[in-house]
């Protein structure tokens, strides 16, 4: 936000963060696995997995907070892991914890000009940046109120703003929406878009799907280890199979029973409303509707839907579990 | 190591400190009720003799006095430090801190600072308004200004930073084994044990505390003290340990 002159590193055209076969082991539990991903600047990637999935224990990794226990991760160009190159990693990224960690006894303002200076940021950088990020996120008329009396949403709003006061150009963010109201998570998210036309690379830890959809480039599905990454489209596509929704005018235990003869994948029941997994439409459903007919049902409409982001880590996730 | 970052981390405890009324109170209300407490003491104990306490009896308890400074010394810290990381732990603040371009020596340093500062102008403080007060009661016995003397000059500017340095390192130990301030200011507490042992050894004249061997020999004591808990804390006080291990 300040402009490059503000900046003490230049980001070289390589991929702003960078992880090959990344490894955290505590004792013998395993806490991320051999995890391989890349960057680019300018990006959005969602990482996206269930609670315990070692999604912080990721950016942890990245943010230079605890060691590696093998593989390899860049930051910039900047190697994680190395100790001299920690201090310059740190200086150059934001992160947001998934505690948002404020100062409950200072005001906003004096949360924020504390972590300016830390980041050796001038008085000056820290005035325009402190009334610039408290706009934008609709704080200003509160930045001499103690951070004690704040709602969840305005301490999240705070805690991101913490986190750009050095306005770096990669932000790792850890589930920066969880637990908030509608509202204000929708301003978070709004907030993040805001980012993301800045041409800031945003690594954004989450397990809200829609979200993820919204906000994510690339989006990478991690359970421990990583099971899949691509755009949210890819990750649709990659789950084979769609969904025939069927609408009859009643069920009848005949035509249950004539349609579980089908050689079909899995059917769930919604009062008069089927839906069943398919793996070739076209076909399946001539199969569905005829058994219907034959069963004396009357069918109201037919609808092929295609797999979404959540079917993608449903299966993906599952499909580890078992 | 860069001070400048270190003091930052201690500028903002200081502000952070400003808002907690019961560091204020340990700041200010313990040295000074200690301070004034004694020379009252000691000036209405006396009535009774027939005027004020012997002077023979006087020489042994004055320089045994200047120790109860060193269990404030002990004391202050406690209540400092474990606010300052123990609340940082309770604030999940840590992280944050521990993202920014900060090395773990400046935080330590930061904190001990904070910690530090403090506490020595609390005692040191309430040193001379004890000095200036027992003068006054104890002039008329003994003739002159027992205070100050090259032995509590000694007490106060060597045996108190001492003390506190110790204070600080134990408690950034204890600090990363508790989630609760009490809980750390009641561990914390119990360093002042030896401290008191010596101080009542004193008033006892079991210890003379009024001879310059004996308070070197205690202050050396201290130094070594000093270096193992400075030592402990600094192995305690790593990035990894603090978000993986610390309770």
């Amino acid at each position: 936000m300040d402009g490059d002159a503000s900046r003490d590193f230049e980001l070289p055209s390589m991929p702003a963060i960078e992880a090959v076969g990344l490894t955290k082991k505590f004792g013998a539990l395993t806490a991320v696995d051999s995890v391989t991903f890349d960057v680019e600047e300018g990006e959005v990637f969602g990482f996206l997995g269930p609670n315990g999935a070692g999604k912080t224990t990721t950016i942890r990794m990245l943010c230079c907070l605890i060691s590696k226990s093998s593989g390899q991760a860049r930051i910039a160009g900047y190697e994680v892991g190395k100790e001299a190159d920690a201090l310059k990693i740190r200086k150059l990224i934001g992160l947001m914890p998934d505690n948002v960690g404020l100062y409950e006894a200072l005001s906003a303002y004096d949360n924020l000009d504390f972590f300016g200076k830390l980041y050796d940021r001038t008085e000056a950088q820290r005035r325009e940046n402190i009334q610039r990020l408290l706009t934008m996120l609709g704080l200003w008329e509160k930045k001499d109120v103690t951070v004690g009396t704040f709602s969840k949403g305005m301490r999240q709003k705070l805690g991101i703003a913490c986190a750009l006061i050095h306005d770096p150009q990669i932000l790792f963010m850890d589930e920066p929406t969880a637990n908030l109201d509608p509202e204000s998570a929708k301003t978070v998210r709004d907030f993040i878009l805001e980012l993301k036309k800045e041409k800031r690379t945003i690594f954004l830890n989450t397990h809200n799907l829609d979200e993820a959809q919204r906000i994510c480039d690339k989006i990478a599905i991690l359970n421990t280890r990583l099971m899949a990454t691509g755009t949210p489209e890819d990750l649709e596509r990659s789950v084979s199979g769609k969904k025939t929704v069927v609408l009859l005018v009643q069920v009848t235990d005949a035509i249950l029973a004539a349609l579980r003869r089908l050689p079909l994948g899995n059917m769930t029941i919604d009062g008069n409303k089927l839906t069943f997994d398919v793996n070739d439409p076209d076909r399946e459903n001539v199969a569905i509707t005829d058994a219907i007919y034959r069963a004396g049902g009357q069918v109201r409409s037919v609808n092929i839907v295609g797999s979404t982001l959540e079917d993608a880590y449903l299966k993906l996730v599952r499909s580890d579990k078992t | 190591m860069r001070l400048s970052k270190s003091w930052v981390i201690a500028k903002k405890d200081f502000k952070v400190f400003l808002k907690q009324k019961k560091i204020l109170y340990s700041i200010t209300v313990a040295p000074l009720v200690v301070s004034i407490l004694i020379p009252t003491v000691i000036y209405f104990a006396g009535q009774n003799k027939g005027g004020r306490l012997p002077a023979t009896e006087l020489m042994v308890l004055l320089p045994a006095f200047a120790f109860f400074y060193l269990i404030l010394a002990g004391y202050i810290p406690t209540t400092i430090a474990s606010y300052s990381i123990v609340g940082e732990k309770v604030e999940k603040s840590l992280e944050r801190l521990l993202a920014s371009p900060t090395t773990d020596s400046e935080i330590l340093l930061g904190k001990g600072i904070s910690a530090f500062l403090p506490s020595i102008g609390a005692v040191l403080g309430g040193s001379v308004i004890f000095m200036v007060l027992m003068d006054l009661v104890t002039q008329p016995k003994l003739g002159y200004y027992y205070f100050p003397n090259w032995n509590t000059g000694l007490v106060f500017f060597l045996m108190v930073p001492l003390t506190v340095v110790m204070s600080v390192g134990w408690n950034v130990i204890v600090s990363s084994r508790v989630t609760d301030i009490r809980v750390a200011q009641q561990i914390g507490i119990l360093l002042i044990l030896p401290l008191a042992g010596i101080y009542v050894g004193g008033e006892l004249n079991l210890i003379q505390l009024g001879e310059t061997n004996t308070l070197l020999i205690i202050a050396g004591i201290l130094f070594a003290v000093d270096l193992l808990l400075l030592y402990a804390a600094r192995a305690t006080f790593r990035r990894e340990q603090i978000l993986t291990k610390w309770k």
